[in-house]
């Protein structure tokens, strides 16, 4: 027997600690950290959503997979951008402008 | 509260404790390595709800593939060793993005603690139904899934190698 509300509280925790991130650090690769922090909140919603009831296709466990491998491809363009504008501006601070 | 209630406390609060440390310490490489710690909470707690598939893909493709990506951006950007002065966000902003982090978490606590109910009976997931569905009723998504990592691949190169010609 499980409660259902603590993967509510810990998904929606998480949720506001990333947008927090992303609101808060001007060095961007820490950015990617908060919205790691958001897609894992986002992780425990979508597994705690079939822990219980019986999922059609096993969707509660294949799209999770899904989302991580998706979360992976976007972490790898991200850092090559950053990368990119940092080897062309000198840095990596959200706040200069262009 | 049932010991597996216990259980998933003590993981989500590892994995919360350590993204609020993750979010908020001013030393880069910190931040990085607190990531490490909330996504094994994460794990733990998924493991909890029943998922042990995910959980270990969760550890293996986020603590083994993206944060050491993470961690080699920040050495080739040059991050300092020790506090990160130069971008320090002002007190106001740091406030500020504490409050909307807030009013998310909040905004999310209303509109999912109403449909939490009472305990409920954990499902078994066994590892044959789910390997069953993926190669069966989701391969083509899983296809489509492994050329996207393909083109993310190509992409990346693509983006840090510059255009042909350029002095880089």
């Amino acid at each position: 027997m499980i409660h259902l509300l603590g993967p509510y509280v810990v998904a929606a925790l998480l949720v506001g600690l990333g947008v927090m991130g992303v609101l808060a650090r001007r060095n961007a690769v820490l950015v990617l950290v908060g919205v790691e922090l958001i897609l894992s909140g986002s992780l425990v919603l979508l597994v705690a959503a079939g822990a219980t009831a019986p999922s059609r296709w096993e969707a509660s466990s294949v799209l999770p997979l899904f989302v991580i491998t998706i979360a992976a491809a976007e972490v790898v363009v991200a850092l090559a951008v950053i990368l990119t504008a940092f080897r062309h501006r000198g840095s990596i601070d959200m706040d200069e402008a262009l | 509260m049932t010991s597996l209630d216990l259980a998933f406390a003590a993981c989500g609060l590892l994995a919360v404790v350590a993204g609020l440390l993750a979010v908020t310490t001013r030393q880069v490489v910190h931040a990085a390595l607190w990531l490490v710690v909330a996504l094994l909470g994460v794990a733990g707690c998924l493991l909890v709800l029943g998922h042990e598939l995910v959980a270990l893909v969760l550890v293996l493709v986020y603590v083994g593939a993206v944060v050491v990506l993470v961690l080699f951006a920040l050495m080739l950007t040059r991050a300092p060793i020790g506090p990160d002065l130069a971008h320090a966000a002002p007190v106001w902003r740091q406030a500020a993005a504490a409050v909307a982090g807030a009013a998310t978490t909040a905004l999310l606590l209303a509109a999912l603690v109403p449909v939490a109910g009472s305990a409920v009976e954990r499902r078994e997931i066994s590892n044959q139904a789910v390997a069953t569905e993926l190669f069966g009723t989701w391969v083509w998504p899983f296809e489509a899934l492994s050329v996207l990592l393909l083109a993310a691949l190509i992409a990346a190169l693509a983006i840090s190698r510059g255009r042909a010609g350029e002095d880089t």
